[in-house]
């Protein structure tokens, strides 16, 4: 468990920070620029010390202003990858993984050759930092990162200065480290495409404060991530059970709340549970049961909120088994079908995306 | 060397062993301050600044004869390192090697400051997160990545120590083969009826000495810029 709890003031910008994470997981901090992200990693690193405030570890106070306690950064045992990697000029990347691994706080828990092969690093080992791109240095700073044996990976948009190329070659890498290391991560990052797949829970920031939290799937349904991420990427992101495959379309039957629906999935998906987003303008709501339609998704349910979205209204749907989805309706439909909350419904699915697989890990926290 | 006489080419062997010796007085020191003056704020920051420039802007020879009250037979500091030591400064070449420090030391403060202001610092702080306290991030991080501006300014700092004359001759005066350097020996060529000779060839192989110097200290830090990937 992360626990943060920090106040800092630097000149007219104020940071009141609080937040938790159930460990192993992922909290990605997500908000617009300059809304102390960067700042609030600093300061679970030690790199910057709060005003007042607690950050506990695994029940570990690295900081507490009551009882004056404030580890050193380099004794905290917290990885950090920051945005320019600042990987050393002066030392090959076998010289700057060394200069990790020889003062690791804790036993090798992740080995050498393990972080080398997790991170594709075998042709770059010989090479000067100069030698490397963009997305290169980023897999290096990574594996660096994770020599250092932490208990705890800060990353500070580790993917940011890279271009769209490089950032697919990066994130890959990420989603192995999370599902292999069980690794806790603080993600921090403005693109919701990464936080969607990458972390497990959102702490969503807004001018040096945490605004919302929760797990993703929560998290997806709020108004003030809504806000942020523009109405085009709203949508619910909720977990299914994979059931199995179709054999003629080929196409991936997955359980969504109490209903099923198709998805179509060109890669293997062995783990039982993936991660699938509806965007709310790819779902259309039926008061009957439809028929006639090439749409291959339907789910039965009830409506629970209807919630003014600008030029068109946002209803949300209570799906079976704790799962809820939106859908963006034009408000003119809403009143011909007289959409209310209780009512019953049909949600048709005209797309949906697997946003990578849910690690078994995560399952049961 | 064929065509300087035994005096000349004494005079200038003295020159390099004074200034390797000034050199090995003044880097430690010279490190310690300029990172005192990057790394930290303090009351008396600009005092100790000031201090460290103070050779650049004061006569040599009031530099030598400030040594002169300090580190004389008679003086605190001078008194208490024979009395201890066994150590002798005034008239010997290790005295010379002092004055010549001291007069270098602003070069050296300088140049090994302007390479430390160049270092990331968020490099430092990377290997803090990596686990590297104060000294082992100084040691494998901040030293490395300054070594151009400390070869330079070693190199510089050496040049300007073989000249130095007002310090030395005031401090530990002319002694043949002890503390007679290049300059001194020029200085004392011309005092000499038909010393004309020898002074020009002194004079010659002073310029010489400079360039080269000059020369090396810009070789050695582009070597080294280039062996650390910039």
């Amino acid at each position: 468990m992360l626990a943060v709890a920090a106040t800092k003031q630097r000149g007219s910008f104020t940071l009141d920070l609080e937040f938790g994470l159930p460990t192993p997981g992922v909290v990605a901090l997500f908000g617009p620029s300059g809304c102390g992200k960067t700042t609030s990693v600093n300061i679970i690193a030690g790199l910057l010390r709060p005003d007042r405030g607690r950050v506990v570890l695994d029940d570990t106070a690295l900081f507490d202003s009551d009882s004056g306690v404030d580890v050193p950064a380099e004794r905290r045992g917290i990885g950090y990858v920051f945005q320019d990697a600042r990987l050393f000029p002066h030392l090959s990347v076998a010289g700057n993984l060394r200069f990790a691994q020889r003062r690791a706080a804790r036993p090798a828990h992740i080995g050498f050759d393990r972080v080398v092969s997790l991170l594709g690093l075998e042709t770059l080992m010989g090479r000067r930092v100069h030698q490397l791109s963009g997305g290169e240095k980023q897999r290096v700073a990574i594996g660096r990162a994770l020599l250092s044996q932490p208990r705890l990976l800060l990353l500070d948009e580790p993917l940011a200065s890279l271009d769209r190329e490089r950032r697919d070659e990066v994130l890959p890498y990420l989603e192995t480290l999370r599902d292999q290391l069980a690794l806790p991560m603080v993600y921090v990052s403005h693109r919701f495409d990464e936080v969607l797949r990458l972390a497990t829970h959102i702490v969503l920031m807004q001018s040096g404060t945490a605004v919302a939290q929760g797990d993703i799937g929560a998290m997806s349904l709020d108004r003030r991530l809504r806000a942020m991420i523009g109405p085009d990427a709203v949508g619910a992101v909720v977990d299914g059970t994979v059931l199995g495959r179709d054999p003629l379309g080929g196409f991936l039957r997955v359980r969504l709340g109490a209903g099923e629906i198709e998805v179509n999935a060109a890669a293997p998906v062995p783990q039982t549970l993936v991660r699938l987003q509806l965007l709310a303008r790819d779902v259309i709501v039926s008061t009957q049961a439809p028929r006639f339609l090439s749409v291959r998704g339907s789910l039965r349910g009830t409506v629970t909120a209807v919630e003014d979205d600008g030029a068109f209204d946002l209803v949300s749907i209570d799906v079976g088994n704790h799962a809820t989805i939106l859908s963006r309706v034009a408000k003119a439909a809403t009143r011909e079908l007289a959409l209310a909350p209780g009512k019953s419904v049909w949600a048709l699915v005209k797309a949906i995306s697997v946003r990578g697989i849910t690690s078994a890990g995560f399952r049961d926290e | 060397m064929i065509w300087l006489s035994p005096d000349e080419s004494e005079a200038l062997a003295l020159s390099v062993s004074v200034a390797l010796r000034s050199l090995a007085i003044s880097t430690p020191p010279a490190l310690l301050v300029a990172w005192t003056l990057t790394r930290r704020r303090f009351l008396g920051h600009i005092l100790l600044d000031a201090m460290v420039h103070l050779p650049l802007v004061l006569p040599p020879v009031a530099v030598g004869y400030i040594l002169l009250l300090l580190f004389g037979a008679r003086g605190p500091i001078g008194g208490w390192l024979e009395r201890t030591f066994g150590i002798v400064l005034v008239f010997t070449r290790n005295g010379a090697a002092l004055a010549t420090a001291v007069m270098s030391f602003p070069l050296m403060v300088r140049a090994i400051r302007l390479s430390l202001e160049n270092i990331d610092r968020g490099l430092e702080d990377a290997a803090r997160t990596l686990g590297a306290g104060t000294l082992d991030r100084f040691a494998t991080i901040s030293l490395p990545l300054m070594l151009p501006g400390l070869l330079a300014g070693a190199v510089t700092a050496f040049s300007a120590a073989l000249g130095e004359f007002g310090a030395v001759i005031t401090f530990v005066s002319n002694i043949p083969g002890e503390t007679r350097t290049l300059p001194l020996a020029l200085y004392s060529a011309l005092q000499e009826p038909g010393g004309e000779g020898p002074a020009a060839r002194l004079a010659f192989l002073s310029v010489a000495l400079g360039l080269i110097g000059l020369f090396a200290s810009e070789w050695l830090s582009r070597r080294v810029r280039r062996m650390l990937g910039r």
